[in-house]
């Protein structure tokens, strides 16, 4: 390897590793959307709703998320309410 | 891309093993297989004439002239994206199963009703990917369909899953500009059942209506040849990943 394309490397990562990288992100965040129960998506817009009787707020600022432990699955909601 | 390539290959490789294969298109609207097994010209009938009972699979079927115990259904050209009936399809496999011992489903691109009818059914699933952002993706996809879709998913059973990485270039890999055998296997990570090298062969193949397979001198000829050897537990080693070291008299020469 010579000495100039030694700091070309340094520069940015080659395409592959940025491919690789971005594909494990989304594959992983897909896998996760699809093992949760189908019932998620509709409790978290019926969520939304009963929220929406008393402040207004987006989409974007329910988050509903349920993780599958072993043992006990945990439910975990999160609202950003405005100021 | 490179279903029907691959299907028509690994088909014909079952059958030249003596085993009796028929190869299915369930590409609806879209009829490939039979351009790329080059009997085009002998489609009489077709899949959904055969689900709909205007014709029976003896009429149907296209025994392939170069391979013994070879026969392809080919798809049909309509426009009815509704065609392929469940029942209508579990009817033709079940009728092909007493008389094959192998049925490859040669699946359309995407998730529609096409695609979910070629893998429904399915014992295994070889997953055709290239090492390109946007199929590996769609592979998982896939993947996640196979294992909460499928007749055997269904039944709390697992379907099979082999991974087929095709047109793959190894001067590109070392070079950082395409993922590699190892990246997609990490990310997808299901059973390796083959890498196919990019070639020339499989266009010149296509062309003539000729399934690369048997095209033995090629790369992808031989790979796709040790692919079926590996269905049936031969361990052979995977070739083509590395590039090939030209020597200095093969450099002379231009090979």
């Amino acid at each position: 390897m010579s000495i100039f394309s030694y700091f070309r490397s340094q520069k940015k990562p080659s395409s592959a590793s940025v491919a690789k990288e971005r594909l494990q992100i989304i594959v992983a965040h897909e896998r996760n959307k699809r093992e949760q129960p189908e019932y998620i998506e509709k409790m978290q817009q019926e969520i939304l709703a009963v929220i929406r009787k008393y402040v207004e707020i987006d989409d974007e600022q329910v988050k509903v998320n349920l993780d599958n432990n072993d043992e006990c699955s945990i439910l975990e909601l999160n609202v950003t309410l405005p100021e | 891309m490179g279903k029907t390539t691959t299907s028509a290959s690994i088909g014909t490789g079952l059958a030249q093993r003596g085993h009796k294969t028929v190869i299915i298109d369930f590409d609806v609207g879209l009829r490939n297989l039979d351009l790329i097994m080059g009997c085009e010209r002998r489609v009489v009938y077709d899949f959904v004439n055969v689900i709909n009972g205007e014709a029976n699979l003896k009429q149907t079927l296209i025994k392939d002239k170069r391979v013994d115990n070879l026969y392809i259904l080919p798809a049909s050209q309509t426009r009815d994206k509704d065609a392929l009936t469940q029942e209508g399809v579990e009817k033709v496999l079940d009728e092909l199963s007493e008389d094959f011992d192998f049925i490859v489903c040669d699946s359309p691109a995407g998730i529609e009703r096409g695609a979910q009818m070629a893998l429904y059914f399915a014992d295994m699933a070889v997953v055709v990917t290239n090492p390109e952002v946007s199929s590996v993706r769609d592979s998982d996809r896939i993947l996640g369909i196979l294992q909460s879709k499928s007749r055997k998913a269904e039944k709390g059973e697992v379907v099979e899953e082999k991974l087929l990485l095709t047109r793959y270039n190894p001067e590109r890999v070392e070079e950082g500009e395409m993922l590699s055998v190892e990246d997609v296997k990490e990310i997808l990570a299901i059973e390796l059942l083959g890498v196919i090298p990019e070639s020339e062969a499989v266009l010149k193949a296509s062309n003539q209506g000729s399934p690369v397979i048997l095209d033995s001198d090629s790369n992808s000829g031989q790979a796709y040849a040790d692919a079926v050897g590996r269905l049936f537990g031969e361990e052979i080693e995977h070739r083509f990943l590395d590039v090939e070291k030209k020597g200095f008299f093969k450099r002379l020469m231009g090979a």
